[in-house]
């Protein structure tokens, strides 16, 4: 028994494997924004990660003395109003930018994925059930839900994390329900099953690796998404307590000193978020384009954060 | 099209009820239960009790939650303690002044991102299209609330052209219509320009598809101008499918206007859910999510229904 015909009749299957294979990055790094997005993200997680190490200035310490200063030779970026370095502030706030923004995205792509899994293969009442539940959480606007969760908990990074996953994984599992439904009755999955495949192997082993590409790309902008819910929570301060620096935090606490045009204070903070927002938007485009998912940018919701 | 609009107010129906039925769950989890909720810091023991006995939270859950959404039905949202006042009414108060910012919003965002879809679908790939997609992309993934804080200390306080924060002039005993637009100035551009980015991006893929269609090939050879063209016949066809992204837009525009009424002290729905989040106040938070999320899903019904009425190609499948 051959299933050759499989390979006739589908279209060319891509095996994880060879997702970032050749032609993965002939694409990928012909992409005029995948160097620009790679070298923006490289510089950041250099600032954020290496900058300290060289920049020894501790961002807590209050030299009050120096408060509300402008940018100077010992201090480049300025001090707040509680005469604390900017630019040891800004690079703290990039780790926790990053960090929460990373983990926060892999944790509701796995949600999502396994979600979107299921319920496309599994089919019937369960997914109509499951898909009325991503319908609620797609009605509810995100910031809301966010802060409401937020009221009833004692913020810490994890709990952070989890709450940025619950409110934001929907997205991913409808568009890996949508790869799956139009999979399941392709002949290597109708193949697998005339040999005996339980769901869990179909579901892991064989549809799994076929929406890998989709999965990537979400993923991608959905770091960016993270990254800037988490700067504008903490702009509402709901987001880590202080005294740990983030950078909607610091923007938060600029605006009280608007009058006194106090620009050191309300352009790095921004900045930072945009740069970081733009860098990992374009290494998603040309994710996009080089992994060839049908997906478009409704990916990202039109959110207007 | 008698069809299509039930079979969609029935898909609506159990999102709603899902809807109700998860913020019912949640009033359980807040601390304090339903009593609080109801009562607020009126609540005595004696009172708690009485409301645990009319709310019936002795009788099985699911008779519960058929009280609690007649109450809901009925427009009880519960009592809001720290103003002292039905959730009802402070919704009632507040939201039609976020109505006000989102719809203008979407109404200048609309005309905003029509014009330069068309403009860029004419001149696509010129050096002007490639500048205004760059540009797009830019205003796309600007924070809303930088652009709050850029706004606010540009043009209020450095100018001063416009009021940095409120609904009119407080100076005013009767304020005027031009008070209150004025003072919306500010807060709708925000929101304009967050929402133009996608808007505009879609109409100009919209567009650009539409120009290579066969009627366009006809319209322009029976000899019309290029402006007949694109407003006539390209811009009927590419413009409908926007009415459904409205819709589909409604969640991350409620998000935008909060983060923007905080950052002008615009007292809408937004700054109402955020003062109650920092008193920790539940009937309102609760109340709020449920106002929005019924806001979005009806939104959406409007928008399809919409839809439908102005392309009857639309079946239900």
């Amino acid at each position: 028994m051959t299933f050759s015909q499989t390979t006739l009749a589908d279209p060319p299957e891509l095996p994880a494997s060879e997702l970032f294979g050749s032609r993965f990055r002939r694409i990928f790094w012909h992409h005029p924004l995948a160097w620009l997005g790679v070298a923006g993200l490289v510089g950041l997680v250099g600032f954020s990660f290496i900058g300290p190490l060289i920049y020894r200035a501790n961002p807590y310490t209050l030299h009050l003395t120096a408060i509300l200063q402008a940018p100077s030779a010992r201090f480049p970026l300025g001090t707040n109003n509680l005469g604390r370095n900017m630019l040891a502030r800004l690079m703290l706030g990039g780790q926790t930018s990053l960090e929460v923004g990373f983990a926060a995205a892999v944790s509701a792509m796995a949600i999502g994925v396994v979600y979107g899994l299921v319920a496309g293969y599994v089919g019937g009442w369960v997914d109509a059930l499951m898909m009325r539940i991503v319908d609620l959480l797609r009605s509810i606007p995100g910031l809301f839900l966010l802060i409401f969760l937020d009221s009833l908990v004692t913020p810490s990074p994890g709990l952070l994390i989890l709450l940025i996953a619950l409110t934001s994984w929907h997205g991913v599992s409808r568009l890996v329900r949508a790869e799956v439904l139009s999979l399941k009755h392709r002949l290597f999955v109708e193949a697998s099953l005339a040999v005996g495949g339980g769901a869990g192997h179909i579901i892991f082993r064989h549809l799994f690796p076929n929406v890998l590409g989709t999965v990537i790309v979400a993923a991608t902008f959905m770091v960016a998404d993270a990254v800037l819910v988490i700067a504008s929570l903490s702009f509402l301060g709901m987001g880590l307590p202080p005294p740990v620096p983030n950078w909607g935090a610091m923007l938060a606490d600029a605006m009280a000193y608007l009058p006194q045009h106090t620009w050191w204070l309300v352009y790095p903070p921004g900045l930072a978020v945009l740069w970081t927002i733009l860098s990992i938007s374009f290494i998603g485009n040309a994710f996009r384009a080089a992994l060839d998912t049908r997906m478009d940018s409704s990916v990202r919701g039109g959110r207007v954060l | 099209m008698m069809r299509y609009t039930v079979a969609r107010i029935l898909q609506a129906v159990p999102t709603l009820l899902l809807l109700s039925l998860v913020s019912f769950l949640l009033i359980h989890v807040v601390p304090g239960g339903p009593a609080v909720v109801m009562l607020g810091d009126k609540a005595t023991p004696a009172l708690i009790a009485q409301i645990n006995r009319s709310l019936g939270l002795n009788k099985p859950l699911w008779l519960q939650y058929l009280i609690w959404l007649r109450q809901l039905l009925q427009g009880n949202l519960g009592y809001a303690y720290s103003y002292h006042q039905s959730v009802a009414s402070l919704i009632a108060t507040n939201l039609p002044r976020t109505l006000i910012l989102v719809v203008t919003a979407i109404t200048i965002s609309h005309l905003i991102a029509v014009a330069v879809g068309i403009y860029q679908a004419a001149r696509q790939n010129r050096p002007v299209d490639h500048v205004l997609t760059a540009t797009l992309f830019f205003l796309y993934a600007m924070p809303t609330f930088w652009l709050g804080v850029l706004m606010v200390s540009t043009f209020a306080i450095t100018l001063g052209w416009f009021p940095a924060s409120g609904l009119y002039n407080p100076l005013l005993t009767h304020p005027s219509v031009g008070s209150y637009l004025y003072h919306l100035v500010l807060p709708a551009s925000v929101l304009v320009i967050g929402s133009v980015a996608g808007w505009g991006r879609y109409m100009r893929s919209s567009m650009a598809e539409t120009l290579v269609q066969d009627y366009i090939r006809t319209a322009r050879a029976k000899g019309l101008s290029e402006g007949a063209v694109l407003i006539r016949h390209a811009l009927k066809n590419s413009v409908l499918p926007l009415i459904t992204l409205v819709g589909m837009s409604l969640p991350s525009l409620f998000s935008g206007a909060l983060i923007i009424e905080i950052i002008f002290d615009y007292p809408g729905m937004g700054l109402l859910f955020w003062n109650a989040a920092q008193q920790r106040d539940y009937p309102i938070l609760l109340g709020i999510v449920i106002m929005v999320g019924v806001l979005t899903i009806l939104g959406n019904l409007l928008a399809d229904l919409a839809y439908a009425v102005v392309d009857p190609r639309i079946k239900y499948q």
